[in-house]
């Protein structure tokens, strides 16, 4: 049954959707936005929000001591073991199910958090770890494709040409040479998950793949682009339209997998070349500078090309065909 | 109540810490084998799986995640229970000191092996002493039944309101773990009734309440949150004899921070942590019948270090020998330093040497034990040195 909008908006007008104002993040950051499309969308539906999150921008934002941002029950332990975390969480929440000391009536929602440096990278063996134990938790990744808190560092999901500070663009090498991981593509090859792309861009789209995510008999996992201002280089009111951006460019499909089923959720009639997702944003600068530009903003358009025709393969192929 | 103390059983370390987790029967438990801590987690899984115990047991891919879940289940509300040793236990080192700064009361039965490198699975103290400054409260035990007995006692020590701190309770691996020697187990509902049912503060669960665990901490914080840390470390000092003597009540056996073992007219005493101390009092026996004064203090707990007993204890002997079954490189053995520190205020100092013995379990034999007595009554005991027990140089 999906959520009206006028379930949304009566959410969204009490404003208590488990975040609330005065967290420290930029103006116009994409992660908080992230995380009120979840929350809100879980709380429409009658669930009781858990969160844990990874360490990284948005934990040290919204809980400097002696404040804290959330009004839903809320723990940080490190940075590579959210996924961990919540197991520890909803096994105990089973556990004590089980001896009658929590209401079997009582809806939670058990969110885990990361960047895409706790997701990608130092996260993904609990990460997997998580999904392949089958805990009922959502995964939502704040994919802002780099070390944004520590001041831009190259992560596993950092796109080739990207300025940053561990891969600069300098004068032999062109900033970060390797693709960007895909994170869905990993997670999708779980037994029993559901993996969804979204972005802010698309909050009906979004907060579909939320409800899903929530209603599905298992472990899922949201991929969420959420533009960091400050190290993309961009102006803050353009996060929500570089999203927009990057799915019309097919840099970022927006598409779900459920027991191994694809889903392009997202056909854009038409499509704008990648570089002018890669014009939008001051990160690529100097990559534009350099004479070999041309060529490694082609090698982006083929691969984001190749993969959108990939998609569309697997889509048809897995039609019907669920892994169980 | 002593009547209903139950059968001697012959068990090895690991079945009978399985056993104390069967009866404390917490809510969740969430390990992962590593060699010699690997029949735990395999027994307790039998007992999950037959039904025998309502734990929920989360199967995790790494040390790193058990110590995680642990922290999470801990902080949810429930009783949460793992085990490890060595690599694992380093595995875990920063999630280690997370739950004891997040004051979370878990109870971690650790099987000590050396560390690696070079890789190797027996028995040394390196794993747990690594650990020692994490904020945990450390019990060395010296057979199968202070395991048992001590990871009982450990569930009320931790989730004491006045401590509400994390306990290791570490056996000798293979020496405790895999030997099999006779265990009193007390019967199950007596110890459910000890432990009784966890209070949870603040449980995550509660959403009526909300809590943020774990926030950003800085310079204008954090260190009074860790002088708080201090202090509830201190308390274990008050609370500690309090729930050894409710254990008394229940088991007839009596613990404390240290053992005294046939120290009253000693004068040349040995100092040691975990299962030599058995091969130690069988020495002090032997020597004691061929007339020399010796003795031995067994330290059981590391962690408060009991600075005011190793003073009663120590004050005025002719000699102290400190047996460290790990190494601090280009500094005093652990035990020995802390020993040593401890006597600094004495008023009467005795001689004081350091013997390192069984890295990488290498045994400790009769002789060993002996030769160090024997440089004590001798005189030839240098003071302040650092000798190696078992060694070929």
């Amino acid at each position: 049954m999906p959520l009206t909008m006028k379930k949304l908006a009566e959410v969204f007008s009490h404003k208590d959707v488990g975040l609330t104002q005065g967290h420290r993040m930029c103006p116009g950051c994409g992660a908080p936005i992230t995380v009120k499309l979840a929350l809100m969308t879980a709380k429409a539906m009658g669930y009781e929000p858990i969160v844990a999150f990874a360490t990284g921008c948005m934990e040290v934002s919204s809980t400097i001591y002696p404040y804290s941002a959330w009004s839903v029950p809320y723990i940080h332990n490190a940075f590579e073991n959210v996924s961990a975390t919540i197991s520890g969480v909803e096994t105990a929440y089973r556990a004590l199910k089980k001896r009658g000391k929590i209401s079997p009536d009582k809806k939670y929602a058990f969110f885990a958090f990361g960047g895409d440096g706790g997701t990608y990278d130092i996260g993904l063996q609990s990460l997997s770890g998580a999904i392949e134990r089958g805990h009922k938790f959502v995964y939502i990744l704040y994919d802002n494709e780099g070390y944004m808190n520590t001041g831009n560092q190259r992560s596993g999901s950092t796109p080739p040409g990207a300025e940053t500070t561990t891969a600069p663009v300098g004068k032999e090498i062109p900033g970060k040479v390797q693709l960007k991981k895909n994170i869905v593509e990993i997670i999708a090859a779980h037994e029993d998950v559901y993996a969804a792309a979204v972005i802010i861009g698309d909050p009906m789209d979004f907060m579909s793949k939320i409800e899903k995510a929530l209603q599905f008999d298992g472990p899922s996992f949201i991929a969420s682009l959420s533009p960091c201002v400050r190290f993309w280089r961009i102006p803050e009111n353009k996060t929500v339209e570089m999203t927009k951006l990057a799915v019309q460019t097919k840099y970022w499909p927006l598409y779900e997998v459920e027991r191994g089923v694809y889903r392009i959720t997202r056909k854009p009639s038409k499509f704008r070349p990648v570089i002018d997702f890669v014009k939008a944003q001051q990160r690529f600068r100097l990559l534009l500078k350099r004479p070999d530009a041309d060529a490694i903003v082609q090698r982006i358009q083929d691969y984001v090309d190749k993969r959108w025709e990939r998609l569309l393969a697997l889509e048809q192929a897995t039609k019907d065909k669920p892994s169980r | 109540m002593m009547e209903k103390v139950a059968q001697m059983i012959a068990v090895t370390g690991a079945q009978a810490v399985a056993h104390a987790m069967r009866q404390i029967e917490p809510d969740v438990v969430a390990a992962y084998p590593i060699t010699p801590q690997t029949p735990i987690v395999e027994y307790f899984a039998k007992f999950v799986a037959d039904g025998v115990v309502k734990t929920e047991m989360i199967p995790v891919e790494s040390e790193h995640s058990a110590m995680s879940a642990v922290v999470g289940a801990a902080a949810a509300g429930a009783r949460a229970m793992t085990a490890t040793s060595a690599n694992g236990l380093a595995l875990m080192h920063e999630i280690v000191y997370i739950a004891a700064s997040t004051r979370l009361p878990v109870v971690m039965p650790v099987v000590n092996r050396a560390l690696s490198g070079p890789i190797n699975i027996h028995c040394d103290h390196s794993d747990t002493m690594a650990e020692r400054d994490s904020g945990w409260i450390q019990f060395y035990v010296e057979d199968a039944q202070e395991a048992y007995d001590l990871t009982i006692l450990s569930v009320r020590l931790a989730e004491h309101e006045h401590v509400r701190l994390p306990v290791m309770v570490n056996q000798d691996g293979f020496i405790i773990s895999h030997g099999v020697e006779p265990v009193s187990f007390l019967p199950d509902d007596v110890v459910k009734k000890f432990v009784g049912e966890l209070k949870p503060i603040y449980p995550l669960l509660d959403t009526e309440h909300p809590v943020t665990y774990g926030p950003l901490d800085l310079y204008d914080y954090y260190f009074e949150h860790k002088r708080q840390q201090i202090e509830a470390m201190k308390n274990v000092e008050k609370v500690f004899p309090e729930v050894a003597q409710e254990f008394f009540k229940i088991s007839g056996r009596k613990y404390s921070f240290v053992e005294p073992y046939k120290l009253d007219d000693a004068e040349h005493v040995m100092v040691a942590l975990g299962s030599t101390n058995g091969t130690v009092k069988y020495t002090v026996d032997k020597m004691r019948e061929e007339g020399c004064k010796v003795g031995l203090l067994k330290i059981w707990m590391f962690r408060p270090f009991p600075k005011d007993e190793i003073q009663r204890y120590l004050t005025g002997r002719k000699s102290v020998v400190v047996l460290d079954r790990s190494a601090s490189f280009g500094a005093e053995a652990p035990l020995y330093e802390a020993v040593k520190s401890s006597l600094y205020e004495s008023a009467s100092r005795p001689l004081l040497s350091s013997f390192i013995y069984g890295l990488g379990g290498r045994g400790i034999a009769i002789e060993d034990v002996e030769e160090a007595f024997e440089k004590s009554i001798s005189g030839e005991l240098v003071t302040d040195y650092e000798y190696y027990l078992g060694l070929r140089e």
